[in-house]
């Protein structure tokens, strides 16, 4: 989603940060520019007018800060506008009310509601811990409540019994009622999809809404749609008063205008986006996070998020400047060893990765051993503060008293010993460039095998390179720099921004994989 | 009264001994034989009553068109209540089209083609410039109007594809509906094995169409395809409908799989004067925006399109992504002259079984521009 708006815009306003002075007109070319960026991207005109004069009246307007180019200061307005569209802060589903918490899902027919209604069961019960019902108060299209019966059945939710001849008033009442005896914290209703202009049906989802006081009314929409998302999100807010909206179908298009329309004129957030056919494929919307990546800057972050919280950065620098010197002992490996299990080993680690999720269960079945972290973790810590700074000195009744101390064996201390060895070889000849990822799989017959990487390679390559080539530039200073530019080679052309911000990718294979198999 | 499709004989036309039905290798399967199995499929057939034969009305889709815009306050006229042609009629004609998803590229070629013609015919007063709009944007849908063909192969088979939700199953009811009352014999695939439901949908579509309807639990796409063409075969239907799963051109092994279903179609009908599906058919919801054109290209590439169907255009929605889409079939036939646009078979306008419309350019652009 966003991704070819984020590519016409970036393009844009890259023409305007190597400019040293703007002129008006320089404002206003690049204005259009956008109009016709945001318009492509089927953003609705009048938001698209709306948003393009706000920049300009400030652009021009602007006093520029020292040491900051116009050019930048537009960019600056633009993504401060666009979030300001976007609104600021995540919102997720409200569940604060007295249960059984009501939900009611309205849409245009087609639009994904009963899915998702099911994925947002799915998630409440398993995520969260819910006790969930859904009910389908869609009595116009055939086959419509079997379909949300079965999908009860697929998700494990229970639903509610259904009656024929009910109207949709009768079945939310009968809803709400179960959902009073049954304890449970939430009942969904899945409402019939209708045209905008249907007023008959207008009226009887207001009944419905009326009669069951929701706590949440989620208006159902297709990422892909055109102009009229203006239209359909204004008619279904201006008669049902929507809390939020669900955009399904995130993962069809690179455009998204959908969203920063619907946004704009109701001001209601987007909550969630459906992004796939699984029922864990629905996500939570970050307005700042899909601001920076509509203006080019990759949304690397909700992956670097989650690994920049469990690694300190500032030791990983700190790691880094050794390794670039070429020093790298055995605190350091005890250091990446720590990293690496603290974000879920191996496997944690990989399952972050875009474009693995297929192969996870791959990577669950080739059983990466994380037990073997701890393992060599234990190892350096029976070790003495000298030998670890200079394992040079280890000689056989040290290591036979290491490992004693860790439980080990002696062969396996040596294994360690050559493990740090070629990551300290290897971290001297990183500068020339040579491929990280080719290294790592020059191993062999280390687990996952030869066909599955070679397999994942084709899943990374696939991958839009773009999203990952463009990390936001304050976090790629922040990681080490000697990694970045590793494996700019073959097939994992962008891998860099990711590398790094793993350092325990450092080593000739996985530091924590087990070696070739004997 | 208009014609709803074009009927044509077989191809070869003094050859009903010569054709190879298969029908002789059978003891004349009758049509309300209780059930059967043809293949692993369960066939269930239903009588179907001779069709009463009601015109169908045709003023009311525009009128259904026209409204919905007006509702929005979308419309516009308004635009041509001034005395001048000047700058700020061309901007407000250039909101409209944007606002009714013509996309920049159609967009800008419409009011360069508007602008041009105004210049040659020498037209002062903005109402004339509507009509020469809708004349340029008539010239550039007009491609796009074709009548599907049925009758010309036995069984005819039309397989339907389309993102989800886009309304192919409704669609395929509402198509059923026009080819039962025009006395053709139809057998319904319901070849969506992904979605819950689906088939149940499909089922009460056959119901009330008291069509027959070959289905499988849980079974793969491509074999109850298969089933369905072979048993339309078999069973001498006129036409054969294949509805698909819905799925996104984004994702590549759904696509595959469809390549698989026309395939294995094809495999089923080998031995035939042309080898099935006649029509592969795409379904695009009025709703959307640039994506379409997108939509297009994907499935072309994938399935070789023969025509499109549009729906929800009983809503506000304006369907004008068409216009994106003929421009960009004019710019392919440019490049690649054997390449033939993809027209547009059926608009759908409304929830009943009726409301499925041929498409007509000329219509269609007053409607878009009313």
């Amino acid at each position: 989603m966003f991704q070819s708006l984020s590519d016409r815009l970036s393009g844009v306003l890259d023409k305007l940060t190597r400019r040293g002075a703007l002129t008006e007109s320089d404002v206003s070319e690049a204005m259009r520019e956008v109009r016709r960026a945001l318009l492509e991207a089927d953003v609705a005109l009048d938001v698209v007018k709306d948003f393009t004069e706000k920049v300009k009246a400030k652009a021009i307007g602007q006093d520029v800060v020292k040491s900051v180019t116009p050019g930048q200061m537009v960019v600056k307005i633009v993504h401060d506008e666009l979030t300001a569209m976007l609104g600021s802060d995540a919102a997720p589903i409200d569940l604060i009310a007295a249960p059984p918490v009501a939900i009611l899902m309205v849409g245009l027919q087609g639009s994904g509601k009963t899915t998702t209604t099911a994925k947002i069961a799915w998630r409440l019960a398993n995520r969260d811990k819910k006790k969930v019902l859904m009910a389908s108060l869609d009595t116009r299209r055939p086959a419509a409540q079997e379909q949300l019966r079965v999908l009860g059945e697929q998700t494990n939710t229970p639903t509610l019994p259904i009656v024929a001849g009910q109207t949709p008033q009768q079945i939310a009442k009968r809803a709400m009622e179960a959902g009073r005896l049954g304890g449970y914290d939430v009942v969904l209703l899945d409402t019939a999809g209708r045209v905008t202009i249907d007023e008959e049906l207008m009226d009887e989802v207001a009944e419905v809404k009326a009669g069951t006081n929701p706590h949440e009314v989620l208006l159902v929409a297709d990422s892909l749609t055109g102009q009229d998302a203006v239209a359909t999100a204004k008619a279904f807010d201006g008669r049902l008063g929507i809390t939020g909206i669900v955009l399904t179908r995130a993962d069809g298009d690179g455009r998204g205008g959908a969203a920063l329309s619907m946004r704009a004129v109701t001001g209601k957030p987007i909550k969630l986006l459906g992004v796939g056919e699984k029922w864990d494929a629905l996500e939570d919307f970050h307005p700042s996070r899909v601001a920076s990546r509509i203006l080019g800057m990759g949304d690397v972050v909700s992956l670097v998020e989650k690994a920049a919280q469990n690694i300190d950065i500032e030791k990983a620098t700190a790691i880094a400047q050794k390794m670039k010197k070429g020093e790298f002992d055995l605190d350091d490996l005890a250091e990446q060893l720590k990293q690496m299990q603290r974000i879920g080993g191996m496997s944690g680690m990989m399952s972050m990765l875009p474009g693995m999720g297929k192969i996870k269960s791959q990577i669950a079945d080739a059983r990466l051993d994380d037990g073997i972290l701890k393992r060599q973790h234990a190892i350096i810590t029976s070790m003495t503060a000298k030998e670890r700074r200079a394992p040079k000195i280890l000689d056989g009744k040290r290591k036979r008293r290491i490992a004693a101390g860790s439980g080990t064996r002696v062969e396996e201390v040596n294994k360690l010993i050559k493990m740090h060895r070629q990551m300290a070889d290897m971290m001297k000849s990183m500068g020339k460039n040579k491929g990280l990822m080719s290294r790592m799989m020059g191993g062999g017959g280390a687990a996952p095998s030869q066909d599955e990487m070679a397999r994942m390679q084709d899943e990374l390559a696939k991958m839009d390179p773009k999203a990952l080539q463009q990390l936001p530039a304050d976090l790629k200073d922040a990681l080490p720099r000697s990694l970045q530019g590793l494996g700019s080679q073959g097939a994992l052309p962008k891998l860099p921004g990711l590398g790094s911000g793993l350092p325990g990718l450092g080593g000739p294979r996985f530091p924590g994989l087990p070696g070739r198999k004997k | 009264m208009f014609s709803f499709f074009k009927k044509k004989k077989p191809v070869e036309a003094p050859a009903p001994t010569a054709l190879p039905t298969p029908a002789p290798h059978l003891p004349e399967a009758p049509a309300n034989n209780a059930g059967g199995l043809i293949g692993s499929a369960l066939v269930t057939p239903i009588d179907i009553p001779v069709p009463g034969a009601e015109p169908p009305v045709r003023e009311h889709w525009v009128s259904k068109l026209k409204s919905g815009l007006n509702k929005t306050g979308a419309s516009i006229s308004g635009v041509f209540t001034g005395n001048r042609i000047d700058e700020v009629l061309y901007e407000d004609l250039e909101s409209a089209l944007l606002m009714a998803d013509a996309g920049t590229g159609a967009t800008t070629y419409l009011l360069d083609e508007v602008r041009r013609r105004v210049k040659d015919s020498g037209v002062t007063h903005p109402v004339a410039v509507k009509n020469i709009l809708t004349e340029a944007l008539t010239q550039l849908l007009k491609p796009l109007e074709r009548a599907l063909v049925i009758g010309e192969f036995k069984p005819t088979v039309i397989m339907v594809a389309g993102v989800n939700g886009a309304g192919k199953t409704t669609s395929i009811g509402k198509l059923t509906r026009h080819l039962a009352n025009e006395g053709a014999s139809v057998l319904l695939a319901a070849a969506d094995t992904f979605r819950a439901a689906a088939r149940e949908q499909l089922e009460v579509w056959a119901d009330r169409n008291r069509v027959e309807i070959v289905s499988q639990e849980g079974g793969d796409p491509a074999a109850v395809s298969f089933d369905a063409v072979s048993a339309g075969k078999a069973r001498g239907k006129d036409v054969v409908l294949v509805d698909t799963a819905g799925r996104l051109p984004t994702q590549l092994h759904l696509m595959e799989e469809l390549r698989k279903i026309k395939r294995t179609i094809a495999k089923a009908g080998a031995g035939d004067t042309a080898a099935p599906p006649h029509e592969v058919l795409l379904v695009i919801d009025g709703n959307t925006g640039q994506n379409a054109q997108n939509q297009v290209k994907a499935f072309d590439e994938v399935l070789q399109l023969t025509g499109l169907i549009v729906t929800k255009l009983d809503g506000t929605a304006k369907g004008g992504v068409l216009a994106a889409i003929a421009l960009w079939s004019r710019e392919r036939q440019k490049t690649a002259p054997a390449l033939r646009p993809v027209p547009v078979y059926f608009i759908g306008v409304g929830e009943k079984l009726e409301d499925l419309e041929t498409f007509n350019a000329r219509e269609f652009s007053q409607a878009l521009l009313a």
